[in-house]
């Protein structure tokens, strides 16, 4: 499992995660949120469209991430949740609370 | 690397007494990264013989990962020396999945569903939640370090 961030032309900062978002790797998003924050990036999008699973802990990193991006004034988007996944942000009506798009692409033109 | 994890497996061509068709026996230590092996194992078992829709491999997994982390995290404190000890059953009509850690237990009725507006941005307490409206029943024992998840096969 892996974080891949690459800045696209359009200025958006936007982080791949590879495999799952569980309780053994959270932090180490929220760390490169928090770089990418501190280096400026205030567009922030991140793809789950090659992740297989996040558990409750990943779900509050990412609850965490959120408040952080907006305390800091800037904007977060997600991405390519499959079903399962999408099921789980429902059920925790998570998906009221952050901007989810289909992909990638439809996300970096909500911007 | 060796796996730590030892999986014991009783299946029977008739059911046991109880309707028990297969028992999935598992003790895991207390460590996070054990938690997606475990699962697998414990899964793979689960659904040797049951052709179960995706959905239900789904709800069976992510309940079996929040019971396991909440054992390591909360229950024994994430040491590891603890163990965490996981008990399938697998019935005609259902699974029924335990999981015991070696903690003090607490009280499940405590805890609230953390799905108001005002609990949104608040970054824990979901993992019971998620096990509470995936499986089909959940049950504690009375010091609450043991939880006893069931999934319908109908």
């Amino acid at each position: 499992m892996a974080f891949t961030a690459s800045r696209h032309p359009s200025g958006v900062l936007v982080v791949e995660v590879e495999g799952q978002l569980i309780v053994g790797n959270r932090q180490e998003l929220k760390a490169t949120i928090q770089q990418a924050l501190d280096h400026g990036e205030r567009k922030l999008l991140i793809d789950f469209a090659k992740t297989g699973y996040i558990d409750s802990s990943g779900l509050g990193a990412l609850v965490s991430i959120s408040k952080k991006v907006r305390e800091e004034g800037g904007d977060l988007r997600l991405s390519g949740l499959n079903e399962d996944l999408r099921s789980l942000f429902e059920l925790t009506k998570l998906d009221t609370l952050f901007a989810i798009s289909d992909d990638a692409a439809q996300a970096l033109a909500g911007f | 690397m060796t796996s730590p994890l030892r999986l014991c497996v009783r299946r029977a061509d008739t059911p046991l007494p109880g309707g028990i068709c297969a028992e999935v026996a598992l003790r895991i230590p207390s460590d996070v990264a054990i938690i997606e092996e475990a699962v697998e194992l414990v899964a793979r078992h689960c659904f040797a013989t049951w052709d179960a829709p995706r959905r239900v491999h789904f709800r069976l997994r992510v309940a079996l990962t929040e019971a396991l982390a909440n054992a390591i995290l909360y229950g024994n404190g994430e040491v590891e020396a603890r163990m965490v000890e996981v008990r399938a059953e697998c019935r005609p009509d259902a699974v029924h999945v335990h999981v015991t850690d070696e903690g003090p237990g607490f009280d499940p009725a405590t805890v609230h569903d953390p799905v108001t507006p005002d609990d949104l941005e608040v970054p824990r307490g979901r993992g019971l939640f998620l096990i509470r409206n995936l499986m089909d029943d959940v049950r504690f024992n009375p010091p609450g370090n043991s939880i006893c998840m069931t999934l319908r096969r109908a």
